[in-house]
């Protein structure tokens, strides 16, 4: 217990003191991604990972919510952080109807039901360029110049989401959502109402996806649907995320999304400079193999696994 | 009048394509519960061999499916053999890990492709690309017509291999119950090499006709993913009978959509139909035909 408090106020320190002592906007910039897709993952996790409902499509819920706080700016001029907010806002509603639509369906068809409302949406996104500029895009003035007041609101954002999750999972709630993931007939039959803890986890998660993508526009201050509503480099990304880090365990997106946002970097910059020019042009080869290698050899994640990988690296034998 | 029967013809023509590649993926879909989505990332494999081979042989395209459709049928042999079957054995927390294999075999058969012909528009001109008979004031694309009919002719040889032959047989049994088949003697491991290896060469033949008509390109495979994906799931799963209707019902639909809606919205249409289907008709045709 006591290591446990002392462990959390070093990582809080490591965390809070970090942009401060090192200065390079790159590496400052890598974090706050990183963050995102903390959030991202957590809330991906959420879903899949102790609910069993594995979406291949939280892209939509991140696309909204970059959209809404696009729009906002665009359409009704008022400043895009309103989006963080509201972004999570029709995020969930559009949650609900997605929910609606696909919890019709289970396992492997759920995921593939979500993966196709991914596609709808980027097609919606592109087409109706009355209201989001289609493939232009959407153009904002960021607000800072310096990393460092988006750093701390990635911070806040991806901790509050941990924490949530925490709580949830601690409650009533977090109970019927493993008990759905285990055997969803098995839980109705106790009487838990599947379809509306389905959707109580759906809407939580899509909340905090939505989030996510305002801090995006917020941040990034450009969009269009190719990024936001990216199969590959949304609702892929966040699903390796969760599993490189270990499904159905808290710490283990946050872990698996800065493993991989370090590994698409390192890939991306050719091992920052260091490689043959080659290495960046493959490096969405390279996520592909990613894909591949992690779920051959490690399907429950670093933080699943780790007993595991403990076993085989460092020849470390527990007494039977 | 006229353009509405010019729009429905060459919707179905093109909805024999749909059904070839709806027919690969729906067979894939009954003996391994899981949906490939890298269906359409191995027809751009095909298609990008018959450009080769259009381009450094002069092979007509049509004479290239003797070789596309069996290099996709190893080529599919050897994804399930290596990267689908060894995933039965792992168990991790969620079963949806074959799907998203088949995810990163799509990507890395894209990126391949990016690395070695970038991302450049290739187009096979034959000097039958763009020709056209009338029937009536109805023009039919000459490489659309001839792709339609392969399409019914291989549609039909599959249908003889499934209910005439042995391997045929096994692997209807295979989708219908896997515990059952095995305990009948059937080696399930092997019929779903074989499967997936039918799956792919069938649609390896549709790029393959598809060529002389669209242009190339790596990412060309996802939008065809998932059109197979919405017609497996418009047929029912599992279903062939289904796949071919569902094929062709979204070709109807997509040249439809195109030419009264707009043409931005004609990657829609499959979608609007796959939501309608899972909220009115969940399980899909299959329900209405029992087949």
């Amino acid at each position: 217990m006591k290591k446990k408090i002392i462990a959390s106020i070093l990582w809080s320190l490591v965390f809070l003191l970090f942009p401060l002592v090192v200065r390079s906007s790159y590496y400052q910039h890598l974090v706050i991604i990183a963050m995102m897709w903390v959030v991202i993952g957590s809330s991906w996790n959420l879903l899949a990972g102790y609910t069993g409902q594995v979406s291949f499509g939280h892209a939509i819920f991140f696309g909204c919510g970059a959209y809404t706080a696009g729009i906002l700016v665009t359409k009704l001029a008022v400043s895009a952080w309103w989006g963080m907010l509201f972004g999570g806002i029709v995020a969930m509603a559009v949650g609900l109807f997605v929910g609606w639509v696909c919890f019709r369906l289970r396992g492997p068809y759920f995921a593939l039901a979500t993966l196709a409302g991914g596609e709808i949406f980027r097609l919606i996104a592109t087409n109706w360029e009355g209201l989001t500029e289609g493939m232009v895009g959407i153009l904002i003035i960021p607000s800072f110049k310096s990393k460092l007041p988006y750093y701390y609101i990635a911070l806040a954002l991806a901790v509050s989401c941990i924490l949530s999750i925490r709580v949830i999972m601690k409650s009533k709630w977090g109970y019927y959502f493993v008990s759905i993931r285990e055997d969803q007939d098995a839980a109705a039959s106790l009487g838990i109402n599947t379809t509306l803890y389905k959707s109580i986890s759906l809407l939580v998660s899509s909340f905090f996806t939505g989030m996510a993508g305002a801090f995006y526009m917020n941040y990034m201050a450009f969009i269009d649907p190719e990024v936001v509503f990216s199969l590959h480099f949304i609702s892929i990304m966040a699903i390796l995320v969760g599993i490189v880090g270990g499904v159905a365990t808290i710490w283990g997106p946050a872990a698996g999304a800065f493993i991989m946002v370090g590994l698409q970097e390192t890939f991306r910059s050719a091992f920052f400079g260091l490689a043959p020019k080659w290495v960046s042009q493959a490096h969405a080869l390279v996520f592909g193999l990613l894909v591949i290698f992690v779920i051959m050899f490690l399907a429950n994640g670093i933080v699943g696994d780790w007993p595991k990988i403990k076993r085989t690296v460092f020849r470390v034998r527990r007494p039977v | 009048m006229t353009i509405f029967i010019q729009t429905f013809v060459s919707g179905i023509l093109i909805g024999g394509i749909y059904a070839l590649i709806g027919i690969g993926m729906t067979l894939i879909m009954g003996v391994m519960g899981i949906i490939n989505l890298a269906h359409g990332q191995l027809m751009m494999v095909a298609m990008y061999i018959t450009f080769v081979l259009f381009h450094f042989l002069h092979l007509d395209p049509y004479i290239s499916l003797l070789v596309t459709m069996p290099a996709l049928f190893l080529l599919g042999m050897f994804l399930q053999k290596f990267l689908l079957n060894p995933l039965m054995k792992v168990d991790s927390i969620l079963p949806e890990n074959q799907v998203l294999m088949t995810v990163g075999i799509g990507m890395v058969l894209a990126e391949i492709a990016r690395f070695i012909f970038s991302s450049d528009y290739k187009t096979v001109k034959t000097a039958y690309s763009s020709s056209a008979f009338f029937i009536g004031n109805i023009s039919f694309s000459l490489p659309m017509s001839v792709a339609f009919f392969f399409a019914v002719a291989f549609t039909g040889a599959l249908f003889w291999f499934l209910i005439k032959t042995d391997t045929g047989r096994a692997i209807r049994a295979t989708a219908q119950d896997k515990d059952a088949a095995t305990l009948m003697g059937i080696n399930s491991n092997r019929i779903t090499i074989i499967t997936f290896g039918l799956g792919s060469s069938l649609v390896a033949a549709a790029g393959t006709l598809l060529i002389p008509i669209f242009y190339l390109f790596p990412d060309i495979g996802g939008p065809f993913t998932l059109k197979a994906f919405v017609i497996t799931i418009l047929g029912g799963m599992g279903s062939t009978v289904g796949a071919i209707v569902g094929g062709v019902v979204l070709g109807v639909a997509e040249s439809l959509g195109a030419t009264y809606v707009g043409m931005g919205y004609r990657e829609m249409i499959g979608f609007v139909i796959f939501i309608l289907v899972l909220v009115f008709l969940p399980g899909g045709l299959k329900r209405l035909t029992r087949i």
